[in-house]
C-alpha cells in the first residue's frame, strides 16, 4: 500500500486532460489542462456550470476513466496505473446511487457491506452509527424506491461510508434534495471531515454550499477558473455588491430583469423584496442610475458571477442579444387580474395516508406562485391534481374556470407542463419532439413553423436540432422541456421542479424567461427547492405533510422567520423555521 | 374532428419514428417474419422422410424381399441394416440409431402361398411418439399396397373394403402448407402484442406520458395513435410471410387477399387490444414484457397451430374461446388453402370484434383512471 505522507494532499492533479467523442462525431474538450489539489483532511468543492467538467473530474479521480494525458494521484496512487487500487480505499457516490429500489434500507445496506467484505464484527459497530448519523434507524424496514429524495442520498452516503473509506468523492450529492434535508446532508458531511478526518471532493450546482467548503475549483468549459478558500473568490466582487430598492410600482422581479442586459451590470437577483447587485467598474451607469444603491458585503456567489462573466469576456463571446419577448404580440393582458387558478379545500388519500390536506390557494392571471415544501410534503401531489392527471378525493379545483379532469381538450389546451424529470421522447431529436408537440397542440401552418422557429430561437436549440432528447447534455433538457411546454403560447405554465441540477448560469436564464412570460400574462405555478427562486416569486405557499403552513409575499414569510438573534433571514432560514415550528408537537403533546 | 384527426396522425408518425428509427429494431420486426417462415418451413415438418429403419428379414423369400422392396420404394424410408440376430434389434433402438425395425417371419412366403394369414412384426420407438405414429402409418399403408399387389398377381378377389383417400385443399397432406399459413397469424400477433403493451409501459416508465395526458389528446386518440402503428407494422409482417409462403414455399393462395385482409385487421385489432390492455395495468416496462409473455405462450400453444383444439380437454376448449389467435389461424387457413369468403367466416370474425372492442374499450378506460 502506498504510504501517505502526513499532510500530503489527498489529490494531486496536474495538467489533466480528457476529451469525449460524442455520437455526431463531435469532439468535447470535457477537461483542458487542468491541475489542483486537495489537502488532507480538508473538505473541496467542484462549482461551475453545467458541463464544465464536473461530473468527469471526479469519475476520472475514481478510476472510472482514464485521463488522455497528464497526472492524476490518489492518496498517492497513481489512478491510470493502478484504478482498483484507489477504489479499494475510496468512497464514490455518483449523482444517482445505485440504490435498489426493491430492496429495504437494511438490505441495500448489507448489499454493499457484503460486495465490500465488510466483517460482520465492523458491521456491528459501523452499522449503528450510521444509522445515527443518517437517522434512518427507524426506517430500515422500509423500501429504498419509498424513501424521500433527502433520505435516499442518506441511504447511499451511509452505502457508501460502510466501509470506511479513506476519501469520498460525491457527485452532486444535494441535488433534488429539499432545504431541510439538505441541511441534514451536510451535517453529516462536515461531521465526516471534522471528527473523521475524512477527506470529501464534492461538486454541486449550490453556490452556498461550495461556500462553506475550505477550498473550491471553479471549472468551466474544462478549464480551471480559479482555485483557492471561498473567500479568495468572494473577494473578487467585494465593493461592487449592492442593494437597491426597487422604484415605486414595480417589483423587485421586474427592476432586476431590466438590469440584466445592462453592461454596467454583472448580476442582478431579488432578494427581500430588493434587488441584488453586482457591478462592472469601469462602465457608465446606465440603468442603474434610477436606483440608490447601498453597497453590501459580497458573498461566494456574487464572486463567482465576476469570475464567469470575466470568462465569458475574453473567451470573445458575442453579448447575448436581448431575449425575444415571447409571447406573441396580440396576447392582451386584462388589467382586472382576475383568478385563474382556483383551489379550495383539496384533499387527496391514497389509503389511509393524506398526501394533500385542505389545502386552499387562488393565483391571478400573470402572477408567479411558488409552492414550496420538504420532499413527500405533498407539492407533486398538488401539481397532478393541478394538471389533471390525478383525481381529488374531495375539494374544488378550477383552472381558468374549469377542472381538467373533467374539461376537454380545449381546456388542456390552456396549459403547459414542465415535470419533475424530463419527460420528452428520449429516442427523438429535439426537432422531432418539437414537431410532435407543435401537432398534439394542433398548431398548423405557418404558425406552426413560427412557433417552432420561435422555439428554437428561443431556447437556442439550434446547435442541437439534430440531437437526440436523450443524448442532449444537462441544461438543453431542461430548455427543451420548457420549449414543448411553451410552443402552444399557454395561459397557465406549471414547473416542476424545472430547475433542479440546473447550473446557476442556467437558472437566471430560466427565472428572466419566467419573468418575461408573467409580464405577457401568463400565469406561472412552480415548485422549487432553491429557496434563493422563491425571491423571484409574487407569493408563495410553503406545505408540509400535505399542509399549507404559510402563504403570503416573499417578504411575508421572511417575517416569519425572523427571530430576535437574526431579524433579517435568509429564504432558507424562513423556511426552516416555518417548517420546524408546524412540527414541533403542540404542547399539550408533549406534556403527554 | 379534423383537429382530433391531425393528432392522432402526429402520435401514428411520432410511433412509427421511434420504433422504426433504430436500424435493428426496424430489420427485426420486417425481416423476422421472413426468417421465421423459413426456418419453421423447414425445420418444424411433420412430414417423414429418410426415417432409418432395420430389417430383419428371418424368410429371405421373394415375398418378403417384395415387402421391403415397398418400404424402400416408398421415398419416407431408408434401410440402414438387415438384421441377423434379434438382440440387434434392441441395440439399434436403444442407441437411436433406427426409428422402425421390421421383423418377418420365417414362414412368410409359404403363410401367404397356402392362402394363411402372415405375420409382420413392427418395432417402433415410442419415445418420439409423434414420429413413431407417423411412421407406423407409412409402414401400414406399404403392407396394405403389398397385400392389394400380392391378391392381384394371385388371383385372389380384392380385399372388400378399401379406403380410397383424397385430401381436398392440400393433397399430399404437406405440414407445411398447414404451417407456414398459421404462422402468419402467430408470427404477427407475438410482434403487435409485444408493442403495443411496450409502448404505453415505456411512456409511463419515461414520464412522457404525463406529458402527453396534459396535452390535447383524449384517451381514445392515444388509444387510436398507439394502436395504429402497432397494426401497421403488423400488416407488414403478415404480407412478408405470405410472400414467403407463395413465392419461396410455393403454396396455393385459394382465396381473395380482400378477404384476407380483412380478417387479419380485426385480428391485429384484437391482439394490439390485448397489448395495450396489458399495458394499461401494468406499472413498468418488465412488468409489461411479463404480463405479455404470459399471454402470448399459451395464446400460441393453445391455437390450433400444433394441437388440434378438438382434441383438448373440455375446459381448456372454452379457454380457447378467448385467443384470437384460434380464430385467425382457421380465418387463414380457410382463406389460403380453401378459398372462403368473408359470409362463410363470420363465426370467426365476430369472436374477434368482440375480443378486440373489449380490451381497447377496457384500455382506453385504464389509461385516464389508473391511479398512480
Amino acid at each position: 500500500m502506498a504510504a501517505v505522507a502526513a499532510g500530503a494532499p489527498v489529490i494531486v492533479c496536474r495538467n489533466l486532460h480528457k476529451h469525449f467523442l460524442r455520437k455526431t462525431k463531435e469532439n468535447v474538450q470535457a477537461l483542458d489542462d487542468v491541475s489542483f489539489e486537495v489537502a488532507r483532511g480538508g473538505l473541496a468543492a467542484l462549482v461551475g456550470p453545467d458541463g464544465g467538467g464536473k461530473t468527469t473530474l471526479i469519475r476520472l479521480a475514481a478510476g472510472l476513466l482514464t485521463a488522455d494525458a497528464g497526472e492524476l494521484s490518489v492518496l498517492g496512487i497513481d489512478v491510470k496505473a493502478d484504478p482498483q487500487a484507489v477504489q479499494d480505499r475510496i468512497g464514490y457516490m455518483p449523482q444517482r446511487f445505485g440504490l435498489y429500489d426493491d430492496l429495504s434500507v437494511q438490505e441495500n445496506l448489507d448489499l454493499y457491506a457484503d460486495m465490500h467484505g465488510v466483517s460482520a464484527a465492523d458491521r456491528r459497530s459501523k452499522y449503528p452509527q450510521l444509522m445515527e448519523m443518517t437517522a434512518l434507524g427507524p426506517f430500515t424496514r422500509r423500501l429504498a424506491g419509498q424513501l424521500s429524495g433527502g433520505m435516499k442520498q442518506k441511504l447511499g452516503l451511509a452505502c457508501t461510508l460502510v466501509r470506511s473509506p479513506e476519501l469520498l468523492l460525491l457527485d452532486e450529492p444535494t441535488v433534488g434534495v429539499d432545504p431541510l434535508s439538505r441541511r441534514e446532508l451536510w451535517e453529516i458531511i462536515r461531521g465526516l471531515v471534522r471528527d473523521q478526518g475524512v477527506p470529501v471532493l464534492l461538486s454541486t450546482s449550490y453556490l452556498d454550499e461550495a461556500e462553506r467548503c475550505e477550498q473550491v475549483v471553479v471549472l468551466r468549459e474544462g478549464k480551471v477558473l480559479a482555485q483557492g478558500p471561498p473567500k479568495d473568490v468572494t473577494a473578487l466582487a467585494e465593493g461592487r455588491t449592492f442593494m437597491a430598492t426597487p422604484p415605486r410600482g414595480e417589483t423587485a422581479r421586474v427592476t432586476q430583469t431590466g438590469l440584466l442586459d445592462d453592461p454596467a451590470v454583472i448580476d442582478a437577483s431579488p432578494e427581500a423584496g430588493e434587488v441584488r447587485i453586482v457591478r462592472q467598474p469601469g462602465q457608465p451607469d446606465g440603468a442603474l442610475a434610477r436606483l440608490k444603491l447601498e453597497p453590501t458585503p459580497a458573498r461566494f456567489e456574487d464572486g463567482f458571477m465576476v469570475l464567469l462573466r470575466r470568462a465569458a469576456a475574453s473567451d470573445n463571446q458575442v453579448q447575448k442579444a436581448p431575449a425575444a419577448p415571447l409571447v406573441a404580440k396580440d396576447v392582451v393582458i386584462p388589467a382586472d387580474h382576475e383568478v385563474v387558478v382556483e383551489v379550495r379545500d383539496l384533499v387527496r388519500r391514497f389509503g389511509a395516508f393524506v398526501a394533500v390536506d385542505k389545502v386552499s390557494f387562488e393565483v391571478r392571471r400573470g402572477e408567479i406562485f411558488g409552492l414550496l415544501g420538504p420532499n413527500g410534503a405533498g407539492k407533486t401531489t398538488t401539481f397532478r391534481m393541478l394538471c389533471g392527471l390525478l383525481s381529488a378525493t374531495s375539494g374544488t379545483l378550477k383552472i381558468a374556470g374549469v377542472d381538467l379532469r373533467r374539461g376537454g381538450a380545449s381546456a388542456r389546451q390552456q396549459i403547459g407542463y414542465v415535470a419533475q424529470k424530463f419527460s420528452l421522447y428520449a429516442q427523438l431529436t429535439v426537432a422531432e419532439n418539437l414537431d410532435f408537440f407543435a401537432s398534439a397542440y394542433g398548431l398548423r401552418g405557418a404558425r406552426r413553423r413560427e412557433r417552432i422557429d420561435w422555439a428554437m430561437a428561443q431556447f437556442e436549440l439550434g446547435p442541437v436540432a439534430g440531437l437526440l432528447g436523450g443524448q442532449l447534455p444537462g441544461g438543453y433538457t431542461q430548455r427543451l422541456a420548457m420549449a414543448a411546454a411553451l410552443l402552444h403560447e399557454p395561459q397557465i405554465l406549471f414547473l416542476d421542479e424545472a430547475t433542479s441540477g440546473a447550473d446557476p448560469m442556467a437558472r437566471r436564464e430560466f427565472w428572466r424567461r419566467i419573468t418575461a412570460l408573467s409580464q405577457a400574462g401568463v400565469t406561472v405555478i412552480v415548485t422549487t427547492h432553491f429557496m434563493t427562486e422563491a425571491e423571484y416569486c409574487d407569493r408563495i405557499a410553503i406545505m408540509d405533510s400535505g399542509r399549507v403552513l404559510a402563504q403570503g409575499t416573499p417578504a411575508e414569510i421572511r417575517a416569519r422567520g425572523a427571530t430576535k438573534s437574526d431579524r433579517q433571514p435568509t429564504m432558507e432560514d424562513a423556511f426552516i423555521a416555518v417548517i420546524e415550528e408546524a412540527r414541533r408537537p403542540a404542547p399539550h403533546e408533549q406534556a403527554a | 374532428m379534423v383537429a382530433s384527426l391531425l393528432r392522432v396522425m402526429a402520435l401514428i408518425r411520432k410511433e412509427l419514428l421511434a420504433v422504426l428509427k433504430d436500424a435493428r429494431t426496424r430489420n427485426m420486426l420486417l425481416l423476422q417474419p421472413v426468417l421465421q417462415c423459413l426456418l419453421f418451413g423447414y425445420a418444424a415438418t411433420l412430414d417423414l422422410s429418410n426415417v432409418p429403419y432395420a430389417a430383419f428379414d428371418r424368410d429371405r423369400s421373394t415375398a418378403s424381399s417384395a415387402l421391403l422392396a415397398k418400404l424402400d420404394g416408398s421415398g419416407v424410408f431408408h434401410r440402414i441394416a438387415n438384421l441377423t440376430d434379434a438382440a440387434d434389434m434392441q441395440r439399434l433402438i436403444d442407441a437411436q440409431k433406427v426409428l422402425v425395425v421390421i421383423q418377418i417371419d420365417p414362414n412368410f412366403q409359404r403363410q401367404l402361398s397356402v392362402g394363411e394369414d402372415a405375420a409382420v412384426q413392427v418395432i417402433a420407438d415410442g419415445r418420439n411418439s409423434n414420429t413413431a405414429g407417423a411412421a407406423l402409418g407409412y409402414v401400414n399403408a406399404a403392407v396394405e399396397s403389398f397385400n392389394a399387389d400380392w391378391r392381384g398377381d394371385h388371383g385372389l378377389p380384392p380385399p372388400p373394403v378399401q379406403v380410397n383417400a383424397r385430401a381436398w385443399y392440400n393433397a399430399n397432406l404437406e405440414t407445411r402448407w398447414n404451417l407456414i399459413p398459421a404462422l402468419v397469424g402467430t408470427i404477427t400477433m407475438m410482434s403487435t402484442m409485444m408493442l403495443a403493451a411496450l409502448s404505453v409501459a415505456r411512456e409511463r416508465e419515461e414520464g412522457t406520458f404525463d406529458q402527453l395526458l396534459v396535452t390535447p389528446f383524449t384517451p381514445v386518440e392515444i388509444m387510436a395513435g398507439k394502436a395504429i402503428p402497432a397494426m401497421l407494422i403488423g400488416v407488414v409482417q403478415a404480407t412478408n410471410a405470405l410472400l414467403v409462403a407463395q413465392f419461396w414455399f410455393r403454396i396455393p393462395f385459394a382465396g381473395s387477399y380482400v378477404t384476407l385482409y380483412v380478417g387479419l385487421i380485426l385480428f391485429l385489432l384484437a391482439a394490439v387490444g390485448i397489448g395495450l390492455f396489458v399495458s394499461s395495468i401494468a406499472a413498468t416496462m418488465q412488468q409489461a414484457m411479463l404480463y405479455a409473455f404470459v399471454t402470448i405462450m399459451p395464446f400460441a400453444l393453445l391455437s390450433g397451430l400444433t394441437t388440434p383444439i378438438s382434441s383438448m380437454p373440455p375446459i381448456i376448449q372454452d379457454f380457447t374461446l378467448i385467443n384470437p389467435l384460434r380464430y385467425a389461424i382457421d380465418l387463414v387457413h380457410r382463406v389460403y388453402l380453401e378459398g372462403a369468403g368473408l359470409d362463410r367466416l363470420v363465426p370467426d370474425l365476430w369472436p374477434m370484434a368482440i375480443i378486440a372492442a373489449v380490451t381497447l374499450g377496457a384500455a382506453a378506460w385504464m389509461f385516464r383512471n389508473r391511479l398512480e
